[in-house]
């Protein structure tokens, strides 16, 4: 845990519900100044209200919310000033261009870069004079970050920053994000990519359910993970669960339709094993894959749900 | 360095920039009037009345009335059987009929104007014909001075329903959208002050109020010889209220609108009742006396009367008043309730 005075947000007790849906359900974080954190969570985890009662725009129904060591309450014009927002779903208006946009955005500013001199960062200076309602999808939401980064903030909270986005415009806004990162500024996002999480975070939160349910470095959190390796196959006819048990250093296993999926210590003792276990059952092998564990597969292991689909 | 403007000035200049990059836009607030002023203008363009159909019921004593009453400049006869006349009656086809053996019998509907007066027409002239004379022989004067005209009534009524539509439809349109697209959400979450937003939308009705009210009037005054006979500063102010007030009132009803269906169903029951009761294109006076003070306070009423006031009777702003009054009011009650429940997510 980072030392209190160093903290660029935090949260103690976080809950909201909407209707019956309990969407956070006592939530405790802490961001450190400098410091990429990713809330990681499949859809409907509780990840966007978070994110925005962090960001001072939704209410809470309980606990303390904290950014730059100052309460919404108290400081929200100040905040608003150091803080920069990208929302998951903002449709900028489609009429105006680029800049006519961004020099918008800079108008309610104390302080931050010239709007021209951040498009050339951003790679939208081609871009400049055209109308936002023709830009692809990756240009749009490379604009959105701008408009969070054109006050200078301390901190830039990203919703789910490249949902949707082909896999370029995905590296062009990871760069970004790590641009400003090495500047020394604080981020906070929200991702259900587990890849955008282990590339971009110092330390990931993920969250289910409106709970936080593990929490670390990204190579903390796959060493949460008993085993280090993942076997996926398939057999006609398949195996019981007692036949893939039976395997030497098999920590645990999933079935989902037709496919096992093992996590084992070694794939050296546990594939030979397994190809013979499907041969004692006079089974055949139809597929099989293997790969190092990652934080998808520390979700499936722990809510037995992918977070996809989850 | 990059020079700064003000978030108001930034804010009035993309609501404009936003509104003359919107076809259909330009063609509601500037042309669409202009058609309705020039199509109206010539309907009612001034020409001798229409004659007045009426109808002379078959029988001994028809062809003598049809003839004489063919005499009389303001009546159309043609003879019809029982039959056609209650069928033409009923729709309208002739106003009255001449019925009767000895002594005609005129059946009319009283209700009606042009009845009436084609009732006193007829007896006139069946009791000329029947060998009437007349006490002394009356002349006439016909009046169509400046000011008078129908196109004087018109113009200035067509101009305070585009300065409603244009109000109404130019801020709810534009905050409604931007709500649904969560653009007022990340508005709000910039350090903007809430009141620039409402300012901006204020600011940038105004300088396209000076673009139409000018149109208008310059097409008025070109066209039909409709002028501004009072101050200009008078009529300025004037508009520069009522628009305000219809800003105020757009504001209001797109405070909590999520869906453009929504604010337009909210915006046309607002409108309607103006359009229909606020003399646009014909005068209240016809309206019970009992419900002329409500119609009075209506926003687009008190406009009328007062830029009718001001174009035609060339009335001062202390004359006006009244109405000024009216619309300051709508505007700042409008613009406070807008401001309170105003839903910026």
């Amino acid at each position: 845990m980072p030392e209190i005075s160093n903290l660029a947000v935090s949260c103690v007790g976080l809950k909201k519900h909407y209707a019956d849906v309990k969407a956070v359900d006592g939530l405790d974080l802490s961001v450190a100044r400098g410091e990429c954190f990713g809330l990681l969570g499949p859809n409907g985890a509780g990840k966007t209200t978070t994110i925005e009662i962090l960001e001072g725009l939704t209410p809470r129904d309980a606990g303390d919310v904290q950014v730059l060591g100052r309460t919404w309450e108290h400081d929200e014009r100040d905040l608003r000033d150091r803080i920069g927002i990208s929302l998951q779903e903002t449709q900028l208006s489609d009429k105006l261009t680029v800049i006519e946009t961004l020099t918008l955005f800079r108008s309610f500013y104390r302080n931050g870069p010239d709007p021209d001199d951040l498009l050339r960062d951003l790679s939208l200076d081609e871009k400049r004079t055209a109308r936002v309602g023709k830009l692809s999808g990756g240009q749009k939401q490379r604009l959105a970050v701008a408009c969070a980064l054109i006050g200078n903030p301390d901190i830039l909270f990203l919703d789910e920053p490249t949902t949707g986005l082909d896999p370029q415009s995905r590296l062009q806004l990871w760069d970004v994000v790590s641009r400003f990162r090495a500047g020394g500024g604080t981020i906070l996002l929200t991702t259900h990519y587990m890849d955008e999480a282990e590339r971009l975070c110092d330390r990931i939160a993920i969250v289910d359910h409106g709970h936080l349910i593990a929490l670390g470095t990204p190579r903390e959190l796959i060493a949460k993970l008993d085993a280090p390796y993942i076997i996926e196959f398939t057999s006609a006819p398949h195996l019981d669960e007692s036949d893939i048990r039976a395997v030497t250093g098999c920590r645990g296993c999933t079935r989902r339709g037709d496919a096992w999926q093992l996590r084992v210590d070694s794939l050296a003792v546990a594939v030979p094993q397994l190809m013979g276990a499907i041969d004692a059952r006079g089974a055949k092998l139809v597929t099989l894959s293997t790969h190092a564990a990652t934080l998808e597969d520390l979700f499936v292991s722990m809510t037995g749900r992918e977070l996809r689909d989850a | 360095m990059h020079k700064t403007r003000s978030p108001v000035v930034e804010l009035t200049l993309a609501r404009m920039r936003e509104f003359t990059r919107e076809p259909e836009a330009i063609f509601w607030v500037f042309v669409f009037p202009l058609l309705l002023a020039l199509s109206l203008g010539f309907a009612f363009r001034e020409k001798p009345p229409d004659k007045i159909p009426i109808g002379v019921l078959a029988g001994p004593h028809a062809k003598e009335r049809f003839e004489a009453l063919k005499k009389s400049p303001v009546l159309l006869p043609r003879i019809v059987n029982e039959e056609e006349a209650h069928l033409a009656l009923r729709r309208g086809k002739i106003s009255l009929l001449v019925a009767g053996d000895a002594a005609p019998v005129y059946r009319f509907d009283t209700t009606r104007p042009d009845a009436r007066a084609a009732r006193i027409e007829a007896d006139g002239a069946l009791q000329a014909a029947a060998g009437r004379r007349d006490v002394f022989r009356a002349s006439e004067e016909h009046v169509s001075e400046r000011g008078s005209r129908y196109i004087d009534f018109l113009v200035p009524g067509l101009l305070g329903m585009n300065l409603m539509g244009t109000g109404i439809w130019g801020v709810a349109f534009s905050v409604v959208n931007a709500r649904m697209r969560k653009l007022l959400k990340r508005l709000v979450a910039t350090p903007m002050r809430k009141r620039d937003y409402l300012l901006a939308h204020i600011f940038s009705r105004l300088g396209f109020l000076i673009i139409e009210t000018v149109v208008v009037v310059t097409f008025g005054w070109l066209v039909f010889d409709v002028g501004v006979n009072g101050s200009l500063a008078t009529f300025a102010v004037l508009c520069v209220i009522g628009g305000i007030a219809f800003t105020g009132i757009g504001l209001l009803i797109s405070s909590r609108a999520r869906t453009i269906e929504a604010v337009s169903g909210m915006a046309n029951l607002v409108m309607m009742p103006m359009w229909i009761c606020s003399g646009v294109f014909f005068s209240y006076e016809r309206f019970p006396d009992a419900i002329k003070p409500f119609i009075r306070a209506l926003p687009l009423t008190a406009l009328n009367d007062a830029l009718r006031l001001v174009m035609n009777d060339a009335a001062s702003m202390a004359s006006i008043a009244p109405q000024l009054a009216v619309l300051a009011a709508w505007a700042m009650l409008t613009f406070l309730i807008g401001l309170k429940i105003f839903r910026w997510q």
